[in-house]
C-alpha cells in the first residue's frame, strides 16, 4: 500500500472487504435471505390480517434489519485475526481509526446497502401503506450506517472469545436499541401523517456521533486484540 | 491516585477503611429503615407505598453511581495500565448490576399501585433496562477469554463505550415527559421534599454507598487473594 497514500489505501482496504464478500457470495446473500426469513416468520405468527401486518410492518422491518445486521458482523473481523492481516493492519502506518471507518464502510456497503433495497419488497410483503417507504428508506438510510459502526466496536471488542457470537449480540444489541427507537417511530409519523423531521435528524445525529466516536473504541479494541 | 494503585499499598488502605464502610452501611441502612417504614409519614396521594421510594430512588442513584465508577475504574486501566483499576472495575459490575435490578424490580411494584402497571417503555425504564444489560454485557465479555488480561481490557472499553447512558438516565426525564417523575431531590433549588422524607432517603442512600464500598473491598481482596493462591499453586508445581 506504500504508493497510494492514505485515501488511497483506505479506498483499497474497502475494495479489498467488497471484493472478499463478493467472491464468497454466499455470506453476503445469505445475510439478506436470514432477513427476508425473519420478516416473513411474523405474518406467519402474528397472522395474516392486513390490518394488523400493516401496524406492525416498521417495528418487524427494523428488528429484521437490526438482526441481520448483528450476525454478519462477526465475519468483520474473524477472518482477519485468523489469518493474520489483522496484525499487518495494525502495524501499518495507516491510522487504526481510519482502517476502522474503512471496514465500516465495507460492511454497509456489502449488507446494509442490500438490505436498504429489500427493504421495500418486504414493506409490500407485511401490506405498509405507502406513504411509509420514503421515511423506511430514509430512516434505514440513516440507521444501518450507525448499525456498522457500533457492531464493529462490537466485534472488535469479542475477537478471540468464546461463544462470540452469542457475547457479540450481548454486546451490540442494548447499543442498537436508539436507532431502533427512533427509526421506528420516524416510520411511524410518516405513516400517520406527521413530519418525520425530528426523527430523522436525530437519526443523522446518532450516525455522526457513532462515526465520530466508535472508531476510537473500535481502534482500542482491534489494538488490544492483536497485542 | 497512582500512589494507591500498587496493590500492596491499595490492599492496606482497603483493610483499613473496609470496617468502617461496614460499620456506616449496617447503622445507616438499620437507621434509614426504620426513619422510612416507620418514623416518616404517609404520602397524602400515595398512602403507604411511597415508602417503596427509601428502596428504590437509592438504588437507582447507585446503579449509576456503579456505572460511572465501573467506567472511570476501566479508564484508568486502560490509560495507565493500573491492573488494580481493572481489579476494582471487575468487582464493581457485579455490584452494580444488582442495585439496578433491585431498582427495576422495586420501580415495577411501586408502579402497579401508582401507574395501575408494572412497566411502561418510558424513556427513563428503557434506558435503565439498557444499563443492566450494559452490566451484563461487561460480565460476560471479562469472562469470554482464556487471557484474562485480555478480558479485563475488552470489557474496560465496552465499559466506557456504554459510559454514554449514563447521562442519557439521569437527563431522560427532562428529554421526555412521560410518566416516570423528575428529579425532586438533586435541584438546582433545593429539594421539592419534606425533611421527614428526606431524612430516610438520605440515610439510605449513605448506608448504600458504604455497601457498595465494603462489599466491592470484600470481592477486590478475594480476587488478589486468588491470584496469590495461583502464583502459589504454580510454584508448587515447578518446585
Amino acid at each position: 500500500m506504500s504508493g497510494l497514500g492514505a485515501p488511497g489505501a483506505l479506498g483499497a482496504l474497502i475494495a479489498r472487504d467488497i471484493r472478499l464478500a463478493l467472491r464468497q457470495g454466499a455470506d453476503s446473500m445469505m445475510v439478506i435471505v436470514f432477513f427476508v426469513l425473519v420478516v416473513v416468520l411474523f405474518p406467519l405468527g402474528v397472522g395474516p390480517e392486513p390490518a394488523i401486518l400493516g401496524r406492525i410492518a416498521a417495528g418487524v422491518i427494523w428488528v429484521a434489519a437490526l438482526l441481520a445486521a448483528m450476525l454478519s458482523m462477526d465475519r468483520l473481523y474473524q477472518t482477519d485475526h485468523a489469518d493474520g492481516s489483522l496484525e499487518l493492519l495494525v502495524l501499518s502506518p495507516l491510522p487504526l481509526e481510519l482502517q476502522f471507518l474503512a471496514k465500516a464502510a465495507a460492511h454497509w456497503l456489502t449488507t446494509g446497502l442490500p438490505l436498504i433495497i429489500a427493504a421495500p419488497l418486504l414493506g409490500v410483503l407485511l401490506n405498509m401503506r405507502a406513504e411509509g417507504y420514503p421515511v423506511l428508506l430514509a430512516a434505514l438510510a440513516l440507521g444501518t450506517p450507525s448499525l456498522s459502526l457500533i457492531g464493529g466496536v462490537g466485534a472488535a471488542l469479542s475477537l478471540g472469545a468464546r461463544r462470540s457470537g452469542v457475547l457479540l449480540s450481548l454486546l451490540v444489541l442494548p447499543l442498537f436499541i436508539p436507532v431502533l427507537i427512533f427509526g421506528v417511530s420516524a416510520v411511524d409519523a410518516g405513516l400517520t401523517g406527521l413530519a418525520a423531521k425530528a426523527q430523522l435528524l436525530i437519526l443523522g445525529a446518532l450516525l455522526l456521533g457513532a462515526a465520530a466516536l466508535a472508531p476510537w473504541a473500535g481502534a482500542a479494541a482491534l489494538r488490544q486484540a492483536a497485542e | 491516585m497512582h500512589r494507591f494503585v500498587n496493590p500492596i499499598r491499595f490492599l492496606k488502605l482497603v483493610s483499613a477503611v473496609q470496617p468502617w464502610a461496614m460499620g456506616i452501611s449496617i447503622v445507616c441502612l438499620i437507621a434509614g429503615l426504620y426513619f422510612g417504614l416507620v418514623v416518616s409519614p404517609a404520602d397524602y396521594q400515595q398512602s403507604e407505598t411511597v415508602r417503596i421510594m427509601y428502596v428504590h430512588v437509592p438504588a437507582a442513584w447507585m446503579a449509576m453511581f456503579c456505572y460511572s465508577a465501573l467506567a472511570a475504574a476501566s479508564a484508568v486501566g486502560l490509560i495507565w495500565r493500573h491492573l488494580t483499576a481493572f481489579v476494582v472495575a471487575r468487582a464493581t459490575a457485579p455490584i452494580g448490576g444488582a442495585f439496578t435490578f433491585l431498582a427495576l424490580a422495586t420501580g415495577s411494584l411501586w408502579g402497579k399501585p401508582m401507574w395501575g402497571t408494572w412497566w411502561v417503555w418510558d424513556a427513563r425504564l428503557t434506558s435503565v433496562l439498557i444499563l443492566l444489560f450494559l452490566y451484563f454485557g461487561y460480565m460476560a465479555l471479562e469472562g469470554a477469554f482464556d487471557d484474562r488480561a485480555r478480558g479485563m481490557r475488552a470489557a474496560a472499553i465496552l465499559a466506557i463505550v456504554g459510559a454514554v447512558n449514563v447521562p442519557i438516565i439521569k437527563f431522560s426525564v427532562d428529554w421526555w415527559n412521560t410518566l416516570h417523575q423528575p428529579a425532586s431531590v438533586v435541584k438546582m433549588d433545593g429539594p421539592a421534599i419534606h425533611a421527614s422524607m428526606l431524612t430516610p432517603l438520605l440515610l439510605m442512600a449513605v448506608g448504600y454507598t458504604a455497601f457498595y464500598f465494603w462489599v466491592m473491598f470484600v470481592r477486590v481482596r478475594a480476587e488478589f487473594n486468588d491470584a496469590r493462591i495461583q502464583a502459589l499453586r504454580l510454584r508448587q508445581s515447578e518446585a
